[in-house]
């Protein structure tokens, strides 16, 4: 195993499931055999504000917190909180996007509108860029809630995790109920 | 068998592991996660307290009876059980007793960034700081035997990215063979009066020598040589981003912050060319290290402020940095209150009456924010009542009628009821509002005195707010529904005009409740698109479920909307709208 330290940011809105995602990522590293560090803050996640979340793996990991403009791959789960955490990726980093925009209150109040051209400017600054619509998708797996599964399907392509260790995760860390639509989402999503 | 743990959730499985009976706590954030893992584990006797001074004391009678008990806290916290905390120290324990203090550095969620290891000094209270997950579980072990082994109560430190980051964590059975608790007298030690006080205090003082000793053999006290001509001297997290950007420095890693280990420290001072101190906030090991006689260099290049983070040491150090690319501008995403929440009317009632409102901590706090902008003043829990009174002690007789202190249920039984008592004892004529949503909303909703049911989910007797202000002699008491803004508003301007204490309790649960029968959702409202006339009117109230949809044409007149998947039917938008354009869908 080398020595190299994978960094993954997640970033989206309190309340999408960011925090489960993190955690099958966790998982799935640590089964691989990886030494595995994660962290967010939540506290007012609860009340809608921005979450991100570090995941590092690798042989040793130190800081639980990827250093600022280290990051190799940003999962982003809304588009403005994936645009508000580029300056944590490093140079030619990857981005894979879910297609959803969550209004702030300025914005729901009518005094600012939604910035637009976001996957444009996104694109403009990292190329390796993959815009998904995880809901649509997740419809297709038959429920749009395992959207968040597609995204970390899609993820998972650009990670040194074997598939066996995401679905072993997935058992884990799914609801049994959940099970087969999550599996069928995570492989829509690989797929994509 | 490995698992990957939160530092909560390990600090509460090594309390397991350690054989500890009874955890007792008051919630606050990054604290809270450790108790709702304790009750994982049927062997330990989880509570809630109303308080952190009463959680600490019901861990001090646990220990005193012989078992080993567990506190926990949010930094803050301390403050109010400083009192026992600190004759605990001269008492020492029976049975081990851990506090566990969570700082939060960058103030994620807190009103203030205090360096708790200062308490563990001040206190004279031995100190240990893991630096991730296992060692949060090998530690709080650890802390079990030093409390019984010194005869002292043993403090743990976590922090923000302590307790809520993961990571693995290897699990090991629960100690057997503890001494079982039975009731045995001990006045010369437990009974604090100065004359056995007196003889309490030098034995302190000799424990903790005796551990600083022992502390430079002990294995969580560590020195790592690597290049000699730096070496650094850290602890806790800062320990990781030192092995992060620095990752050939020497590093002596210290288990244990108070007492340090002294000889330990001398040695690794001599073993390197420079000393460096890397730490989170106050220069606490620094100025020891430096009153040793010690040359180090710390906070003349390690920030004072807010958190460390790999980037920030990087800059203290001189390190290249990678320069990211530069931040956009975006609209902010400030949290906000949920829609449909009880807390919303009575603010934007507070805000058309033009009151000072002095505020307290919990989810109202939000209200402070626009387009509510209602409170005045946050201090810390229980503070709102109080400041009332004191601001009615000097204001004109005019401006009196303007002040109303805004409290949350848990937050009243948490302090507040002792600032009431001196509200009517010394009769201002202030208004307190109780916001009663029957929970703890802020730190994820947990369950206090008031709410009927115990952090075990076992129902228990719920105290009565309204008879409990009668019984500290309030006159005038009066129960609203929130979500009535004309009641709102009326019982509030009344209230306030009555030169005597009210109190005005509202309602109406907070909407994340899910024990059923507490809240229940009503029917999903909705616009009327023909009839909005575009007024803006109900997107005062600041709901998150109301969206202004600018008109196609970038004309002026847009439309608002209601997302049917947030609304939860509480009505309040509806009352906002002149031309009867929001209805409920039946
Ligand atoms: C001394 C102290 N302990 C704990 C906290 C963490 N804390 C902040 S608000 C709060 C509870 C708020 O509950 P409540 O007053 O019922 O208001 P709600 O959030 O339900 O609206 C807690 C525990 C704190 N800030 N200070
Ligand atoms: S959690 Fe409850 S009290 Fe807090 S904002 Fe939401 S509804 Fe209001
Ligand atoms: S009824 Fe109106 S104010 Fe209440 S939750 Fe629905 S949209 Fe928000």
């Amino acid at each position: 195993m080398s020595e190299q330290i994978t960094n993954v940011l997640m970033a989206g809105v309190g309340g999408q499931g960011i925090l489960l995602a993190s955690e099958i990522l966790s998982e799935a590293a640590m089964l691989a055999g990886f030494d595995v560090k994660k962290s967010e803050i939540h506290g007012m996640s609860q009340r809608g504000g921005c979450v991100v979340s570090h995941v590092r793996y690798g042989r040793q990991v130190f800081s639980p917190i990827v250093p600022e403009g280290e990051g190799d791959i940003l999962f982003g789960f809304e588009l403005m909180e994936t645009c508000r955490s580029l300056p944590l990726l490093k140079p030619g980093g990857a981005v894979v996007v879910n297609d959803l925009r969550i209004l702030p209150p300025s914005v729901l109040m009518g005094q600012e509108p939604y910035p637009d051209g976001l996957v444009e400017r996104i694109k403009a600054r990292f190329p390796d860029f993959q815009l998904l619509d995880g809901q649509h998708v997740a419809e297709q797996a038959g429920n749009v809630r395992a959207a968040n599964t597609v995204l970390l399907g899609a993820v998972s392509k650009r990670l040194n995790i074997a598939e066996q260790f995401w679905m072993r995760a997935l058992e884990k860390m799914v609801p049994p109920k959940a099970l087969d639509v999550n599996r069928k989402a995570f492989q829509l999503g690989r797929e994509s | 068998m490995k698992e990957i743990l939160s530092g909560n959730e390990a600090i509460a499985r090594g309390a397991f592991e350690a054989g500890c009976l009874v955890a007792c706590a008051y919630p606050g954030t990054p604290s809270t996660e450790i108790l709702e893992n304790t009750i994982k584990y049927k062997e330990i006797d989880s509570s809630w307290a109303p308080n952190e001074k009463v959680a600490l004391e019901v861990a001090i009678g646990a220990s005193f009876g012989g078992g080993r008990a567990l506190c926990t806290m949010k930094h803050v916290g301390v403050n109010v059980a400083a009192d026992p905390l600190f004759t605990l120290a001269y008492t020492g324990v029976r049975g081990g007793l851990v506090l566990v203090v969570a700082d939060d550095p960058e103030m994620h969620s807190s009103q203030n960034e205090q360096d708790s290891r200062n308490y563990s000094k001040f206190a004279k209270v031995p100190m240990l700081e893991p630096s991730d997950s296992q060692e949060c579980k090998e530690f709080t072990r650890l802390a079990f035997e030093l409390s019984e082994q010194y005869d002292m109560p043993v403090m743990l430190k976590s922090c923000t990215r302590i307790s809520h980051g993961k990571s693995i964590v290897e699990l090991e059975e629960r100690v057997s063979g503890l001494p079982a608790p039975k009731l045995e007298k001990n006045p010369a030690k437990l009974v604090m009066l100065p004359g056995n006080a007196r003889v309490r205090h030098p034995l302190v003082e000799e424990s903790l020598q005796k551990l600083s000793h022992a502390g430079s053999k002990m294995a969580i006290n560590r020195s790592e040589l690597r290049d000699r001509s730096i070496g650094i001297i850290t602890a806790g997290v800062s320990y990781q981003y030192v092995r992060e950007v620095l990752p050939n420095a020497s590093t002596l890693k210290l288990g244990m912050v108070n007492p340090l280990p002294y000889d330990l420290i001398r040695e690794f001072a001599a073993q390197v060319e420079k000393v460096y101190v890397v730490e989170e906030l106050d220069p606490f090991i620094e100025l020891q290290v430096r009153a040793m006689g010690i040359n180090a260099v710390g906070k003349e290049i390690i920030p004072l402020c807010g958190e460390l983070t790999p980037g920030r040491l990087r800059s203290a150090f001189g390190l290249p940095q990678t320069t990211p690319v530069p931040a956009e501008k975006l609209p902010g995403r400030p949290p906000n209150m949920c829609p449909g929440c009880p807390h919303r009317g009575v603010f934007f009632a507070l805000n058309q009456l033009k009151a000072y409102v002095t505020g307290d901590i919990g989810c109202y706090t939000l209200g402070f924010m626009p387009p509510l902008s209602a409170m005045d003043t946050c201090v810390c829990m229980g503070a709102s009542i109080g400041m009332a009174t004191g601001v009615t002690k000097v204001v004109a007789d005019q401006e009196k009628k303007k002040v109303v202190a805004v409290i949350g249920d848990s937050t009243f039984l948490h302090t507040g009821i002792n600032g009431l008592m001196d509200m009517v004892y010394n009769q201002s004529p202030a208004t307190v509002v109780i916001l009663d949503n029957s929970i703890t909303a802020m730190t994820g909703r947990q369950d206090n005195p008031a709410s009927g049911f115990t952090l075990m989910d076992a129902p228990a007797p719920a105290i009565n707010i309204p008879l409990l202000c009668t019984s500290l002699g309030v006159k005038n008491i009066r129960v609203i529904n929130p979500l009535d803004l004309e009641e709102t508003k009326r019982v509030l301007a009344e209230e306030m005009e009555r030169p005597e204490t009210s109190v005005i309790i509202t309602n109406k649960p907070c909407v994340l409740i899910k024990r059923e029968g507490v809240f229940q959702k009503g029917p999903v409202y909705a616009i009327e698109d023909d009839t909005c006339t575009g007024c803006r009117a109900c997107l005062k109230i600041g709901c998150p479920a109301i969206e202004w949809r600018p008109a196609a044409d970038g004309g002026k007149k847009g439309k608002a909307y209601i997302d049917p998947l947030l609304c939860t039917g509480c009505d309040v938008c509806r009352q906002l709208c002149k031309f009867d354009a929001i209805g409920s869908k039946k």
